[in-house]
């Protein structure tokens, strides 16, 4: 079938998703007991591995990618976990000697060693573990380049350095720095660090919603939505979420509409502010710059604070939140958050839609309509500040009276230099947008796709709201 | 009375904000501000047929910029007359 066979960046997401859809897929049965049986065998079929050493080590740990696709470690607070034995433990060792050596007469390497860790013997430069200290002079100095330095896909990854090793070599993420960002679970070649799936809460949610009779249940929908399910329009994804059984489809760029119009008046007030909107930026401040944090805004991110809107006009309600984020199922469990009632991503979405048949490309368009263009390209970079910039005009007050200064950071490294500036009074600016993913969530580490086309497609999608203003846009929660 | 303007996506793009404001107007110049609660709803369900309202529960819909006035009367005024 068409639809069995979406296309992901890597592999590994397509294996997740495969996981996902044999999970949706015995909850819709009534057989989730048999999950832990059934998708191993069903995904790893045998005789022949296809992934790993054999099949019996791919069937055990699928069943690990089954126990995450179920919710995971309930006790562990954080949304990204490591599954060790599908860790393929990849060499520790940071530099190597690769075959450009010519074992030449010069020996640079030797020389430049500190530790006395390199010899030279068999025509080849050799590298003695025990003794190196990763400091690179040998790299540096090898006229061959010969010397290569190695990190490891998930550390390389991690710019926050909460990945370390354990001792059988897995890795191993330190949860007091994690910012649960995601940026190792979709780098990690063989898919072993993952986020783990809250769409059976989802699912049962729905279920109990007995056709949203009960209580309504609601999707908040990032606007990086317009990026994504690139083979069907946007309407039409609106169309398949009602199908799943949505009461109702609110775009979380509304919510983005009332943070900027709020911070905008915050920024004023307090003279200096960090975005609030991003919940591993926000995550990121509150551990690693702990004396910043007062200057976080005190605004709830945008898909909270609409989803606090939707609850006072029905006080019933549920809210799940559909997104790129891996962060937001952090956000979601922490007890300020009060709106939003669950999380799932692009790509769970996807595997929902392809279980129960909803072929979105066929379907009907919807209209999807309740943010402002400045709500809605805050899903790229940039956007939050030109949207803070926007509500600082919408409320009257003249560039002579305060001029906004943001800084876009545009991933986590860049966030870590400007709050390092602003720590030492060092940054010109006076608003930080913080966004840890590249690109801001468009380049989330859940989005199904990551491309260079995604950004227009922001932009354009924002060129379609009807509301042009904020004001406008935010108007309705005003009454 | 519990009046709820769907402000769904559907009827967001045919002016709900239009008939919030005339409703609030009207609402002032009728100084019936505590007869009449005014809210807004997601979606009352009603997609097709132009701005769907709430009256308690019954539902109206084909609202517009130029009739919202005139159903407000109809159905709000005259509903709390009726009670």
């Amino acid at each position: 079938m068409e639809t069995t066979e979406r296309s992901f960046d890597t592999n590994v997401q397509l294996l997740k998703y495969k996981v996902i859809k044999g999970v949706v897929e015995h909850f819709d049965k009534g057989t989730l007991e048999s999950a832990y049986r059934d998708i191993p065998l069903a995904i790893a079929p045998g005789p022949k591995p296809t992934m790993r050493c054999c099949v019996y080590k791919e069937r055990a740990v699928i069943t690990e990618r089954v126990r995450m696709a179920m919710g995971g470690d309930r006790e562990n607070p954080n949304a990204v976990e490591v599954i060790r034995i599908a860790c393929d433990e990849c060499t520790v060792n940071r530099y190597h000697v690769g075959s450009a050596c010519r074992g030449c007469i010069a020996h640079r390497c030797e020389h430049a060693c500190p530790t006395g860790a390199i010899s030279v013997h068999d025509g080849k430069a050799h590298i003695d573990q025990e003794k190196c200290v990763e400091c690179g002079r040998c790299a540096t100095a090898c006229p061959y380049s010969a010397i290569m330095k190695y990190t490891r896909p998930c550390e390389n990854a991690c710019k926050i350095k909460a990945i370390s090793m354990h001792r059988d070599n897995s890795a191993k993420i330190d949860n007091d720095k994690c910012i649960a960002c995601g940026a190792c679970v979709y780098q990690c070649p063989f898919g072993a660090i993952v986020d783990k799936s809250f769409v059976l809460d989802a699912l049962t949610m729905m279920r109990d919603s007995e056709n949203n009779a009960k209580y309504r249940v609601y999707a908040v929908v990032a606007p990086s939505i317009s990026s994504q399910f690139s083979y069907a329009k946007t309407g039409q994804v609106v169309t398949g979420l009602k199908k799943l059984g949505f009461h109702s489809v609110v775009e979380a760029a509304l919510g983005a509409d009332m943070v900027a119009y709020d911070e905008a008046a915050e920024l004023v007030e307090k003279g200096f502010l960090t975005s609030s909107c991003c919940p591993a930026f926000v995550a990121y401040v509150k551990s690693a710059f702990p004396d910043l944090a007062d200057h976080i805004s005190h605004n709830p991110s945008p898909m909270e604070a609409v989803a606090r809107f939707i609850k006072r006009t029905d006080p019933t309600a549920k809210c799940i939140f559909v997104g790129p984020c891996t962060a937001k199922k952090m956000e979601f469990r922490q007890e300020a958050c009060t709106g939003i009632d669950c999380v799932i991503t692009f790509e769970e979405l996807q595997a929902l839609f392809d279980v129960r048949g909803v072929t979105v490309e066929h379907l009907e368009e919807s209209v999807l309509d309740n943010a402002s263009y400045y709500g809605r390209i805050f899903a790229r970079s940039g956007g939050l500040s030109d949207a803070v910039a926007q509500a600082l005009e919408e409320h009257g007050i003249t560039k002579e009276r305060f001029q906004a200064n943001p800084i876009a950071c545009d991933g986590i490294e860049e966030c870590r230099t400007a709050l390092f500036k602003a720590r030492k009074n060092m940054l010109p600016n006076n608003f930080i947008e913080g966004m840890a993913c590249i690109g801001g969530c468009i380049g989330g580490a859940a989005c199904i796709t990551h491309g260079p086309k995604d950004k227009s497609e922001v932009n354009k999608y924002g060129q379609l709201a009807k509301e042009k203003t904020i004001l406008d846009a935010i108007a309705v929660t005003r009454i | 009375m519990e009046v709820y303007v769907c402000i769904g996506s559907s009827c967001h793009l045919k002016g709900s904000y239009d008939i919030i404001n005339v409703f609030k107007q009207q609402i002032a110049q009728q100084q019936i501000e505590d007869k009449v609660n005014l809210n807004a709803s997601f979606c009352l369900g009603h997609c097709q047929n132009g701005v769907t309202i709430k009256i308690d529960d019954r539902i109206v819909t084909g609202l517009n910029a130029e009739n919202a006035a005139e159903v407000f009367q109809k159905e709000v005024v005259e509903g709390l007359k009726k009670s």
